[in-house]
């Protein structure tokens, strides 16, 4: 382990940074200047205007004690102040980095006399105060740069900063969710023996039990089986044998003394190692009644419960409890255990039942053990007429999913259906997208050097770098996606296609890829064209790609079908639909000669056969199948999140946690165009020209021009 | 948010029109990200740079010595281009605001990004 570190220059204070001019009345502009002259001067204090000389080391953990200081800010809202006070920020030294109280609190004490520990729950960073300012200041001389191991052997270096106060937003008093009861020591440790024992995890391929090893835990199913597709079970198809034996009498108990009143028919047993979870979920409403009970064997766990309105309660669920859900806690919360190896959990009450409270003077880490819990369930034979409608999948009306029938409508479902789903899908929507495609690299590539280019609908910006003798501004209505073109040091913005704020006739180009099939009428759609028009100057160009219909074209499929693995070789024919090509050949004949150049039927022809959404009218959107062939112009196509893909960044307080098992699906609302469909759209604006359209991968693709 | 990107931005509330340009900028934190210096491309962009915009904007920063307009023969003056694309390239808004001069609309810019979201009712024709 390295020795403690001396770092004996103060940070700065902004004082020290450069400044541009006077400030604004009221308002100080910093300016940050990223040159390495300038870091030298950010070294400087006004304590320390010595000649005293940094040696490398040295330098490199002021240097990381300066980022910390500002990713502290940006992050968190924590302001670190240059002058000594008793109260330091103390970045890395936090639960979310695995460092525990009792692991940290020695280290502090040793600088003096430690007034509170504060340890917010998942942050990488806690708050010390010590009883007077030279404690502290010894604290911050000594401990900077400091290395202490954490509980999985990873070293890690503490950097130090002082704040006015310390403080930490205290979660207000919180209760347990109504309808919810964690009962201690329901049974015996030998009767929990027994238990854990009758599962037998290494057995037989006989299919009898059910058992799944799914990606974060191992199941097996007894009574019914649980389908995962669907969250539900199939009520008529009951497993042969029913509950185990050995659970009988258990449960017949409990019904005695009160604990539950109905006596289950289906169970689930799971097991978690540590590092394991479950998504927050709330029990299909009409597969299971009301009283949902689980028992939790082998070691504790920190389960999370979590009201629509945001509030989350971590509920500690000892051994040998359990845990009983009864109306709005069962019907209206979800619950959920975060895959980790550690909980957070009240120092002071170790692994008794009950709320982990925001209380940052008493939290500390507990390392999770195999957890085996039991969860016993009624299956339901009547639809669920609980008094929470809006969540309750029997009561659920008509959902806003039909075809809009004004503009207002379209406009909700896009919000719904493309906009909120972006925001939540970003981070893995965008390790997704890395490749660009090259027809749109060749179309930026051959625009000329200084050509101001807008990308509406940017997404991560894949495009934004492509050519660096372009001027690229991003747009995009997903602030997360933004924020990931502005990490990779791009020009973006938060807007709407349909209002870009964007002088017009100052675009040399634009492109809009993959953007203009998520407008839900076929107004819109024309709209979002005609502000792309509006942006260029006379003479500019624009790059419009839409997805097609036709996923097979000049007897190729597309990419997208041919990505698909399990129904390779099952040939689906989407002229077997009842035929919107049918439709087209009719009307265009020369559709059929791929060669020949695209006749443009007018929007009208298509509004009046039928090819635009009109016939999906007052019915529900079809969810479309991943990697198949469309059925529909308008429908919703599935994103299965995955959590954290890729390298997860060391955001998440406890590092990479791969994908959940099953993880959640979005629906996003598309209309895929039609051959010609996209021309004819375009034939409606005016000052333009047609220089190109083409069919690129399974997308409808034009090139139009301003005149 | 570079200043040649703060040229391009106009207002797009209901009914502002060309009037809703230039928007007004107020900054509270600015960075300067060193860029590479390229002349020819520099020279391309002073053609389509508003320059009433850009003086306006340099001065709510305090930034020296933009000249009133761009100088006869620019596309060969070293001195004059290094100047425009400090300012037009390098300059970065990391926090702040910018105004509809029209409507008065505020609209925040966050960790350089400017979030230009209306309301439907702000939208609606």
């Amino acid at each position: 382990m390295a020795a403690p570190r001396r770092v004996d220059v103060l940070v700065p204070s902004a004082a020290s940074w450069d400044r541009v001019g006077e400030a604004a009345e009221g308002e100080s502009t910093r300016v940050v200047r990223t040159q390495p002259e300038s870091r030298r001067s950010i070294a400087m204090d006004s304590n320390h205007q010595s000649n005293y000389k940094l040696s490398k080391t040295e330098k490199k953990f002021l240097r990381k004690q300066i980022k910390a200081r500002h990713t502290l800010l940006r992050h968190e809202g924590i302001e670190t102040v240059s002058y000594a006070t008793q109260s330091l920020i103390v970045a890395n030294g936090g639960l979310g980095n695995r460092v525990s109280r009792n692991q940290l609190l020695p280290v502090l004490e040793k600088c003096g006399l430690v007034d509170a520990l504060l340890m917010p729950p998942n942050k990488p960073y806690s708050f010390v105060r010590y009883k007077t300012v030279e404690e502290s200041k010894k604290a911050y001389d000594t401990l900077n740069g400091k290395v202490i191991v954490d509980d999985l052997g990873q070293q890690i270096i503490l950097y130090l900063n002082f704040v006015e106060k310390a403080q930490w937003k205290e979660l207000g008093l919180q209760a347990l969710p109504p309808g919810l009861m964690v009962i201690e020591d329901i049974i015996s440790s030998e009767d929990e023996k027994m238990l854990l024992e009758s599962v037998n995890w290494t057995e037989d391929t006989d299919n009898q039990n059910f058992q799944k090893s799914l990606k974060h835990r191992r199941v097996k199913h007894f009574g019914y089986e649980f389908h995962y597709e669907n969250n539900h079970v199939d009520k008529d198809k009951p497993l042969p044998g029913g509950l185990p034996d050995i659970c009988d009498s258990i449960l017949e108990k409990w019904l005695k003394e009160g604990f539950i009143k109905h006596k289950p028919d289906q169970l689930t047993v799971n097991q978690y190692e540590p590092g394991h979870g479950i998504p927050a979920h709330v029990d299909t409403h009409s597969a299971f009644e009301d009283e949902i009970v689980s028992l939790s064997l082998g070691s504790e766990i920190v389960m999370d419960f979590k009201h629509p309105d945001g509030v989350t309660v971590p509920i500690m669920l000892p051994c040998r409890s359990l845990l009983v859900m009864t109306g709005e806690s069962r019907y209206l919360w979800t619950h959920g255990i975060t895959p980790r190896k550690f909980d957070t959990i009240q120092a002071s009450r170790g692994p008794k039942s009950g709320i982990i409270t925001g209380d940052v003077e008493d939290l500390t880490l507990s390392k999770r053990g195999i957890r085996t819990s039991f969860t016993f369930r009624k299956v339901r034979q009547t639809p669920c007429n609980c008094s929470y409608p809006l969540v309750c999948d029997s009561q659920m009306k008509e959902t806003p999913t039909s075809f809009p029938e004004s503009d207002k409508e379209a406009s909700q479902l896009e919000q719904e259906y493309v906009h909120q789903v972006y925001e939540e899908i970003a981070r893995h929507f965008s390790s997704t997208r890395h490749t660009p495609w090259p027809h749109i690299v060749e179309f930026l590539k051959a625009l000329p050097s200084g050509s101001l280019v807008a990308d509406i609908g940017c997404g991560n910006g894949k495009y934004l770098g492509i050519n660096k003798e372009l001027y690229m501004i991003g747009c995009d209505h997903s602030q997360n996606l933004v924020d990931i073109c502005r990490e990779k040091h791009y020009q973006a913005l938060v807007c709407d296609a349909l209002a870009v704020p964007i002088r017009s006739g100052s675009c040399d180009a634009c492109i809009s890829i993959a953007v203009i099939h998520h407008f839900a009428t076929a107004e819109r759609r024309v709209a979002a064209l005609q502000e792309l028009v509006r942006l260029l100057r006379p003479g500019g160009k624009a790059l419009i790609y839409v997805w097609a219909m036709e996923q097979e074209y000049n007897k190729k499929k597309s990419k997208y079908l041919r990505e698909n693995r399990i129904s390779q070789g099952k040939k689906e024919e989407i002229s077997n639909d009842t035929s919107v090509q049918e439709l087209l050949v009719k009307q265009m004949p020369d559709v059929g000669n791929q060669d020949s150049a695209p006749s443009v039927p007018s929007i009208n022809d298509f509004q009046d056969r039928g090819c635009n959404s009109r016939k999906v009218t007052n019915s529900k959107l079809p969810i479309h199948t991943n990697r198949t062939s469309f059925h529909s112009q308008d429908l919703l196509v599935p994103w299965h999140l995955k959590e954290n893909p890729g390298k997860g960044k060391s955001i998440e307080p406890f590092g990479p946690l791969g994908s959940h098992d099953p993880g959640p699906v979005f629906h996003r609302y598309y209309h895929v165009f039609c051959e010609g469909e996209m021309e004819a759209a375009c034939q409606t604006l005016s000052n333009i020209s047609i220089l190109q359209s083409y069919y690129d991968q399974g997308n409808w693709c034009v090139i139009l021009q301003k005149v | 948010m570079k200043l040649l990107t703060h040229n391009l931005l106009s207002s797009h509330v209901r009914g502002v029109g060309p009037r809703g340009f230039p928007l007004r900028l107020q900054a509270t934190e600015v960075r300067i990200s060193p860029v590479e210096f390229n002349p020819d491309f520099v020279a391309r962009m002073i053609p389509k740079v508003e320059w009433a915009a850009l003086l306006e904007a340099a001065d709510t920063l305090h930034l020296v010595e933009v000249p009133k307009e761009p100088i006869q023969g620019y596309e060969h003056d070293e001195r004059f281009l290094r100047k425009m694309h400090h300012v037009l390239l390098e300059v970065d808004v990391l926090e702040g605001t910018l105004q509809c001069p029209e409507s008065g609309r505020l609209f925040p810019i966050s960790r350089g990004i400017p979030n230009m979201l209306l309301s439907d009712e702000e939208t609606e024709t």
